[in-house]
């Protein structure tokens, strides 16, 4: 079953891409979403039937096979898999059908021009990898998927591909995902090397051994698992976006809207968490590496939130959003609390996505603006956009009755983050408790700043495009409320399985704990005031946000005018950007002008063919004279002095 | 079939000859003739190649389909096919027909544009089944000469530069291979390459000229060799007759580079360098690398900044290279299986993109990256085709560019971390400058005048393309088809090598 799950988006894929010319536009489109939603109902068969104890694994055929590498395309399913499966499926099958109304009516496109089925089978082509990178057996076949999602998430951001700022977005995004496997690479090449396997079931098995054993790596001897670890990661911040590899995500929002919800909200970026907690077998043997972890997705987490303060494009509030998020998850998993992450991870991509696909409703009722200063007073024209985005902004800032387990998604997945960071007791933990709880300050600041800004006070801008303003079609508003379900009810109905008292018999073997790891066990006992805290977090994000923006819509203008320097820097996200364009980008394009024109030109060739020997252009003269059928000659006298070479060599044998 | 081998080298010989011989005239039935006897010769003999491969039994990792004659003076024709050339056999064989249909616009003087062609196609093949020393130095020197005319006659403006330079280079760096020939004809009286392979070498210190030469004959050897095919590959710092070669030589003429005369380097060192001198290889081990690793960030720095198409991919393809000589002096399973691998496919995806440059040369008649941008409005099948084997350059998983480009690095890491760390770095660059160059030709919005009636690929380039997809994409997905040919043999080899290293350390210990 899970065969057909992971093949339907393909045969999609395939049909919809190449098959539109055979059986037109539209039924193309219905046969991929219709394939999706197969895949989705399969999905969730298999997440309520599968047997958590153990992985099952169907080998397809064999791949790479060289020695004892060995890497074959399997499907392997277990808990990680199962909430993975559900996850993608689901928010892909709704983001297809969603994609019916948002892309009817394109702008960026002319009369005639095709662009729908493309849009289409890229989406499906991009649920198979991802569906490939959750079902792998090995870390290989991972990797397939996991570049398989980078082209997609490249031909999707770029998918305007006249225009400049989304083509320079595609690339920006491939090369920095880039950086993160080159990471990767090296830790799965090291894995063979020190494991002589990739299989998960080989090293997972290896693992303790390994924690005891060091490998030479560049310059000097580290822990094996350690180094193995590290690198692992820096796979992961790359896919993840965190910090220092992160600038491609807020770019990346020049793709269609739909295109951020599926694969910049829900899916594609939590690859480096399932990763984390897919190689959790390692991880827990090198504590250096997790509070790497937990450091990264800490700072993360505030870094971005800081950013999202001040945006005004509605879309890039979201993506800092996400980013941010991700840094809870990644904190998580550091201290960890690999189920926790994985909880978050599995709320997020509801609310998130129901985010992103209210804000794309925003966006299609106000004829593609998306600046939010020229929004406001949306609240009475798009209704149900509106009630959908305030669950998601609910969901998101985690509002729920304190000291219970009853509430929106978020509150269960983001405290129960907290409350693991808080029991992970090491100093990266310790850090990361207050790094985050200042982040769940300013996630509810700037959630319900985008509310605000939207859909209340007056309307702003252009008032042609609020007269016409209007609500989406059903094709966009049912996954909007599928989604809000989800946002809900998705915290309460598995806070148990994740979190309470069934998370190790739900996780089965899937994620690996030490006997020394107690973060969860410990977690369900933090005092009151640190399972309140992210609540009261929350109260003061809202009410600075109500005082901004809705009580005295005066100031926000005047700290920005009053903390011009903090205000620039926040806008310009911390001048990343233009450090990394000092700092790579420029050098690396002089370093490639300086080797070619100086090395390859005056150096190389000066030296081998202009004042050592001057022969090539000796012989370019002599023949320039000559036409150039003089060359005949020349290939003549080359081949007469073969012919006497082997005279000589015959003589010289025949001694 | 006894002489298959030597039919099917020679083959194209005998097509080169009928026309040479029987083509009269230089009208348009003449030239049309003549593109169909070189495209059925070409065709024939694919077909007839189809026949080694099936036959060839990969468990044997010996010489297989060996013919054996007395030829002129006391020298013999010997050849042979073993698991790492037999597939050599099989990729140019199986391009040299696309590469002639991709002749197909030319107008001028195609008589011999073809003779030139199959002539080439005999020396290559000629050289991946010499098992004689004198024969494959005859090949190898050979497939100099018409590859020496395509570009100096059929070439573009700095062709004659461009020719010249190319020979010379490559020439230069057989001259010493050829003493170092005849040196190893002194050392063990034959020039039988299956009973060099056998022959140990000595590799004990040297005095010349007061300097003490460890790794002594051997080194020497070596270095010869490593002259001649290091110019080849092409590696760094040796690499600059290349981009000029490419960018001066016809369409055609630049598939055949990249895609088999490249190869012969590699295939040499496998051949010769490898097995024969393994104390030596593995004294210039981190030499090697270090020039590799040099060579993959290097060249694609500076593919990064070319104007010139030909030139991005010129540059492109020596950073390939490197990954293929880094693989094979890792000397392991995976370093040479990788290594392969990555020659093979890098044959179909270095061809696909020069036959892509030259689909919208053969419109234009330009190569200047700027003279492009927003084809994909006008040439949607165009843009497919060449996103797909910019992807396949970058090596991405599914296509057979990355089988090649991992399993190098998991064989290199095994013995270099830096190297494996160093060569990983081009994994970023190649999506720069490969994704930047596509943005460019391909994205954008169509601007500018000059390319409005700009037509899609026609029925004869679709028919070009179809098998290096189809091959690109299979060898991708399932590359045991290479990996299983190429596995025992490669093991052996290793055996070997690693038992002549060990001889040789106990005999070191002794002295």
């Amino acid at each position: 079953m899970t065969t057909i799950i992971l093949f339907a988006p393909l045969v999609g894929a395939l049909l919809c891409g190449f098959g539109w010319r055979f059986f037109g536009e539209r039924p193309a489109q219905i046969i991929a979403t219709a394939l999706l939603f197969v895949s989705m109902i399969l999905s969730w068969i298999v997440f309520f039937t599968f047997d958590p104890a153990g992985p099952t694994t169907v080998t397809l055929f064999r791949w790479i096979e060289s020695g004892t590498l060995a890497a074959d395309w399997a499907v392997r399913l277990d808990t990680l898999t199962a909430i993975m499966l559900v996850v993608i499926t689901t928010v892909s099958a709704f983001v297809h059908l969603y994609s019916f109304g948002y892309m009817e009516h394109d702008e960026n496109w002319k009369q005639g021009e095709v662009y729908k089925p493309r849009f289409f089978a890229y989406l499906s082509l991009f649920t198979f990898a991802m569906l490939m990178l959750v079902t792998a057996d090995n870390l290989v076949q991972l990797f397939f998927g996991w570049e398989g999602v980078g082209l997609a998430s490249y031909l999707l951001i770029g998918f305007y591909y006249r225009k400049a700022s989304a083509n320079n977005a595609a690339i920006k995004a491939f090369v920095m995902n880039r950086v993160g496997d080159f990471g990767f690479v090296l830790a799965i090449v090291a894995i063979y090397f020190m494991v002589d396997s990739v299989r998960f079931e080989d090293i997972f098995a290896a693992a303790p051994g390994l924690a005891d054993q060091t490998m030479t790596f560049l310059w000097r001897e580290w822990n094996a698992v350690e180094v193995i670890s590290v690198l692992l990661f820096i796979g992961a911040m790359g896919k993840s976006a965190q910090l220092f590899l992160h600038t491609w995500l807020p770019d990346a929002m020049e793709g269609p809207t739909p295109v951020s919800a599926l694969i910049h909200a829900a899916t594609m970026v939590t690859a480096g968490v399932f990763l984390v907690c897919r190689m959790s077998p390692i991880l827990e043997w090198a504590p250096s590496a997790l509070a790497f972890i937990t450091y990264i997705g800490a700072l993360t987490a505030f870094f971005a939130a800081t950013i999202g303060l001040v945006q005004t494009d509605i879309k890039r509030v979201i993506a800092w959003s996400t980013c941010s998020q991700l840094g809870f998850m990644f904190a998580a998993a550091g201290v960890g609390a690999y189920p926790v992450a994985m909880f978050h991870l599995f709320t997020h991509a509801w609310f998130k996505a129901l985010l992103f696909l209210g804000a794309g409703s925003v966006i299609h009722a106000m004829h593609h603006e998306q600046d939010m200063r020229n929004y406001g007073g949306l609240r009475d024209k798009i209704p149900y956009t509106f009630w959908g985005m305030v669950v998601g902004t609910l969901a998101i800032t985690g509002v729920g009755i304190p000291l219970t387990h009853y509430g929106f998604a978020g509150f269960l997945s983001k405290d129960a983050v907290i409350e693991s960071v808080w029991a992970g007791g090491t100093t990266a933990a310790g850090l990361a408790f207050w790094l985050l709880l200042a982040a769940a300050v300013m996630t509810a600041f700037y959630s319900w700043r985008l509310i605000f800004l939207t859909f209340f006070g007056e309307p702003r801008g252009d008032k042609h495009t609020h007269d016409h303003a209007h609500e989406s079609p059903l094709s966009m508003l049912i996954p909007l409320g599928v989604l809000g379900l989800g946002a809900l009810f998705s915290g309460m109905l598995w806070y148990g399985s994740f979190f309470g008292d069934g998370y190790q018999e739900f996780f089965g073997a899937s994620v690996f704990f030490r006997p020394e790891n107690t973060v969860i066990h410990d977690a369900h006992y933090a005092p009151a005031w640190v399972v309140v805290s992210p609540f009261i977090a929350m109260i003061i994000g809202f009410l600075v946000a109500l005082w901004f923006y809705i009580l005295n819509p005066a100031l926000p203008g005047q700290i920005a005018r009053n903390q011009e320097v903090l205000y620039n820097f926040l806008l310009n996200r911390w001048y990343f950007d233009e450090l990394y364009d000092r700092l790579f980008v420029r050098p690396a394009l002089w370093l490639g002008t300086t080797l070619w024109k100086g090395g390859d030109g005056r150096t190389i060739d000066g030296f081998l063919n202009g004042v050592a020997m001057g022969v090539v252009p000796y012989f370019t003269r002599l023949a320039g004279r000559a036409q150039s059928g003089y060359l005949f000659h020349y290939a003549f006298a080359m081949f007469l002095g073969l012919v006497v070479l082997i005279v000589v060599l015959a003589i010289a044998g025949n001694r | 079939m006894q002489n298959l081998l030597s039919l099917i080298t020679f083959l194209p010989l005998i097509g080169a000859v009928v026309l040479l011989v029987f083509l009269r005239g230089d009208d348009e039935d003449a030239q049309n003739n003549a593109k169909l006897l070189a495209l059925f010769t070409t065709t024939a003999t694919f077909l007839l190649s189809l026949f080694v491969l099936f036959g060839f039994d990969p468990s044997d990792t010996g010489f297989q389909f060996v013919e054996e004659t007395a030829w002129i003076g006391g020298l013999t024709y010997k050849l042979g096919v073993d698991g790492i050339s037999v597939l050599f056999v099989m990729l140019t064989t199986f391009l040299m027909p696309i590469t002639i249909g991709a002749c197909w616009t030319v107008k001028e003087r195609v008589k011999e544009y073809m003779v030139a062609f199959l002539i080439l196609e005999t020396f290559m093949l000629g050289v991946f089944v010499a098992l004689d020393l004198v024969l494959f130095y005859v090949f190898f020197e050979g497939s100099l000469i018409p590859m020496f005319l395509i570009i100096g006659i059929w070439g573009g403006k700095d062709r004659i530069y461009a020719a010249f330079k190319f020979f010379l280079y490559t020439f230069f760096g057989s001259v010493f291979m050829l003493v170092a020939m005849i040196a190893m004809y002194m050392d063990a009286g034959t020039t039988d390459i299956p009973t060099l392979l056998t022959h140990q070498f000595s590799s004990e210190p040297v005095r010349i000229l007061g300097l003490t030469v460890m790794g002594g004959a051997q080194l020497l050897l070596f270095l010869a060799f490593f002259a001649s095919f290091a110019v080849k590959m092409p590696m760094w710092p040796v690499h600059t007759w290349l981009p000029d070669a490419h960018v001066q030589a016809p369409t055609a003429g630049s598939v055949i580079l990249a895609a088999i005369l490249l190869k012969m380097g590699g295939y040499g060192f496998l051949r010769f360098s490898v097995p024969m001198f393994p104390v030596a290889t593995d004294m210039m081990q981190d030499f090697v690398f270090l020039l590799s690793v040099i060579a993959v960030i290097y060249t694609s720095l500076v593919a990064l900044m070319q104007e010139d198409m030909k030139k991005l991919i010129a540059y492109s393809s020596v950073a390939h290279m490197g990954f293929v000589t880094m693989g094979i002096f890792a000397a392991n399973q995976q370093g040479i299986d990788g290594a392969i691998f990555q020659m093979i496919s890098h044959g179909f995806i270095s061809g696909a993109l020069f036959l892509i440059v030259g689909v919208i040369y053969d419109r234009m008649h330009t190569r200047d990256i700027a003279a492009y941008g927003g084809l994909v409005l006008r040439m949607p099948v165009y843009a497919l085709v060449f996103m797909l084997f910019t992807m396949a350059n970058v090596g991405l998983p599914g296509t057979s560019g990355f089988v090649g480009e991992f399993l190098t690095l998991a064989g290199a890491f095994q013995v270099s971390t830096w190297a494996a760390f160093g060569a990983a770095i081009g994994v970023i660059l190649s999506a720069g400058y490969a994704l930047w160059l596509y943005r460019r030709v391909v994205f954008g919005d169509l601007i500018k005048e000059s390319l409005r009636s700009i037509s899609d690929m026609d029925r004869r380039e679709k028919a070009l393309f179809a098998p290096l997809v189809a091959a690109t994409l299979i060898l991708g997905v399932y590359p045991a088809l290479v990996l299983d040919v190429i596995g025992p043999t490669v093991a052996a080899l290793i055996e070997n090598y690693e038992l002549a290293l060990a001889e040789a350390g106990v005999r070191l210990a002794q002295n």
